[in-house]
């Protein structure tokens, strides 16, 4: 099912959650909804699932308007953050609890429930009561219970947040291919970017009730629109350096280290920027722009992290083990075209 | 070495002290416990086994059963079990069900919520013998105004507290008030402890409001409406209170409405039988006993 988030808004008393947001899922697409903490994701998911009244805007499933629709109406699997699966019911009535209400026969009920469990894998466990399964057992659980009833749409938010790392590299594998055996459209609600980047489509990125950007995983780490897209995603960070940008010449912000770099030859820039590059787009070149200090130095196999300092700001890079750096040495870096970018320090708006 | 094992010996009086510290707090509560609980309720036993007892003289003819086979033997007994288990019968299981639908409906955060809940908690912190007194004019055949309400509807006037027929239904209805505030408290608080997301994810799952009530509300409260059904059959076993100012403290218009307790107080205060009224005791005890360990059977069965 296509649905269409058209110019939503949420506010509540004096918080306006979600301001003015709009996107659209494509049939079948598994997007991700990520950002920090309190931007709002939850209260997206909430409005979608018809928990939470919307303040302004339209919400369409394929060609209905859905806006004021109660959630018993609605044919949506909701994923808890943390699950709530009913306690005194088994995992079979958890399952089953969906179709109950769709007055499907028992039989029926029975046989769907027990197919749903063997996809998720708790075909085994019918007859627990969810205090007796495991966190990642609940939530494959949690899962079945929102797939059985065949939901036109798939929302889960924070599933995996309750999981140790190992359990949450499997279960979000899992998660995809559940996904795409059902081709149900799903979104995805998180804070990790990595778990965000592995399973997604799509990404759309939010903070503080904003939407940031809406696009597919590589090139929200290749395009980010702004400074704070640069900023979420990418580990280890990617690396600011304030300065000012006068016709392609960057100066530090210390006003005596200057770097004149060709790729951005006529550009210049009223507000101070910073030059912000990815740490694997350094290059170690003795006609580089970049004069800097080595000030630290770590092994990492064929590569090495190296930390560089260019007037007064350190920043990282990976270099080949075979440059044998030293520490306290001046080299020079020149910068790749990928992963390099300037963005406007005051507005954040990427000025390339 | 010396100097080591006194202090030792001083660390051992300190953890002597610090062993019976916590005893020594108790102590009031256990002083009273044991004059004013214990020991009453070992006497009771022992009086009801004592035959030709004489409280003043404390004196006794010999132990035995007699007692027993007298209070079982007497028909104005027989009367009241069976008065006492009609209003058990009636009283626990209408004031449960009232009581989960109210509670149900002051969680609502509904207007004036607070207001309501003034008003049915008001009950428990009035004198049951006052409101006793309020509930017999509000009886009262010619001029109460349950009868005037009923007017309304047709109803011919009834005579609530005249007539040996409608006596029981008024005991039961003014029982059942009684007792509502404090049953809708236990279950307020234990809906009040079910997390509102299994409502959500109910509604999430396409449920009607209803379907809710029964599916999820009912078994997550299941474990208070227990709790709440043991504490009435035990409260509603010593019905006494209830009863007294209703008749002018008279057991019914007819002498038909003796309980347990009220013939209890009968062989004491009346008749100075002391025996009598023990071995009646112990018999209640049992009947609260026997029932108690019922409702403990099912609840651990349905809680499988
Ligand atoms: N019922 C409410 N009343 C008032 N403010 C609310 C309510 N629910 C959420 N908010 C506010 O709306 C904002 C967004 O909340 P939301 O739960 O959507 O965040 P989130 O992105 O899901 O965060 P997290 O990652 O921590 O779950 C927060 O600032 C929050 O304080
Ligand atoms: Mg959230």
């Amino acid at each position: 099912m296509r649905v269409v988030l058209d110019h939503i808004t949420k506010q509540f008393d004096d918080v306006i959650a979600v301001n003015d947001f709009s996107a659209v899922l494509e049939s079948g697409e598994l997007v991700c909804l990520l950002g920090p903490s309190g931007c709002g994701k939850s209260t997206i998911l909430n409005m979608l699932s018809g928990i939470l009244p919307v303040t302004r805007g339209t919400i369409m499933f394929d060609n209905d308007d859905v806006t004021t629709m109660p959630p018993e109406k609605r044919g949506i699997g909701l994923v808890f953050q943390n699950y709530a699966l009913y306690p005194h019911m088994t995992v079979m009535g958890n399952i089953c609890f969906p179709l109950e209400t769709q007055r499907v026969p028992k039989a029926e009920r029975i046989e769907r429930a027990n197919e749903i469990a063997k996809l998720v894998h708790v075909d085994m466990l019918m007859n627990r009561k969810p205090g007796e399964l495991s966190g990642g057992q609940q939530q494959r659980v949690a899962i079945a219970r929102a797939l059985v009833k065949n939901p036109r749409l798939l929302l889960l938010d924070e599933p995996l947040s309750n999981l140790d790392a190992r359990l949450r590299l499997e279960m979000r594998e899992e998660i995809r291919r559940i996904q795409q055996k059902t081709g149900v459209t799903t979104i995805f609600v998180t804070h990790d970017q990595e778990e965000a980047m592995s399973i997604s489509d799509r990404i759309i990125l939010m903070k503080a009730s904003l939407l940031q950007q809406n696009d597919i995983p590589q090139n929200l780490y290749n395009q980010p629109v702004n400074q704070f897209v640069a900023d979420f995603l990418g580990n280890p960070p990617i690396n600011n350096i304030p300065g000012t940008l006068r016709d392609g010449v960057f100066t530090a912000q210390d006003g005596r280290a200057k770097a004149i770099i060709p790729e951005f030859k006529g550009l210049t820039s009223q507000n101070p920027v910073n030059l912000s590059v990815r740490s694997e787009s350094f290059i170690l070149d003795e006609n580089g722009p970049i004069e800097c200090q080595v000030t630290r130095v770590y092994q990492m196999g064929k590569e090495e992290m190296a930390y560089f300092n260019f007037g007064g700001t350190t920043f990282s890079a990976y270099i080949d083990a075979e440059k044998n750096l030293v520490v306290g040495s001046t080299v020079r870096l020149s910068l790749k075209r990928r992963g390099v970018f300037v963005f406007d320090r005051e507005t954040g708006e990427r000025i390339r | 070495m010396k100097k080591n094992t006194v202090q030792e010996r001083k660390i051992e009086n300190k953890s002597f002290l610090s062993k019976i510290e916590p005893f020594l707090y108790l102590l009031p509560f256990l002083i009273g416990l044991v004059v004013f609980t214990l020991y009453p309720v070992i006497n009771v036993v022992l009086i009801s086994f004592k035959e030709g007892y004489s409280h003043l003289s404390r004196n006794f003819t010999e132990w035995g059963l007699g007692n027993y086979e007298t209070v079982l033997a007497d028909p104005r007994f027989g009367q009241a079990i069976s008065n006492t288990i009609k209003y058990v019968l009636l009283v626990v299981p209408i004031s449960t069900c009232l009581s989960i639908v109210i509670a149900n409906l002051l969680n609502q955060k509904l207007r004036f919520s607070a207001l309501f809940q003034t008003a049915y908690f008001l009950p428990m912190v009035t004198s049951i013998t006052a409101v006793g007194l309020a509930w017999k004019l509000m009886y009262n055949k010619n001029f109460g105004i349950i009868n005037y309400l009923l007017s309304f509807f047709g109803v011919d006037k009834i005579p609530w507290l005249e007539n040996a027929q409608w006596s029981i239904p008024a005991l039961v209805i003014f029982g059942i008030w009684n007792i509502l505030p404090f049953t809708i408290i236990l279950l307020l608080s234990g809906l009040q402890n079910i997390d509102p997301l299994y409502y959500t994810a109910a509604k999430v799952d396409g449920s009607s409001s209803l379907r809710i009530f029964f599916r999820i509300t009912i078994p997550l409260l299941a474990p208070t409406i227990f709790l709440v059904c043991i504490i009435n059959t035990i409260s509603c076993f010593k019905v006494f209170s209830e009863l007294y100012p209703l008749f002018n403290g008279k057991p019914g218009p007819f002498n038909n409405l003796y309980t347990v307790v009220y013939y209890i107080r009968y062989a004491m205060m009346e008749n100075r039988k002391y025996g009598i009224a023990a071995a009646a005791a112990i018999i209640l005890f049992m009947f609260i006993f026997v029932f108690t360990m019922v409702q403990h059977f099912i609840q651990n069965r349905t809680r499988r």
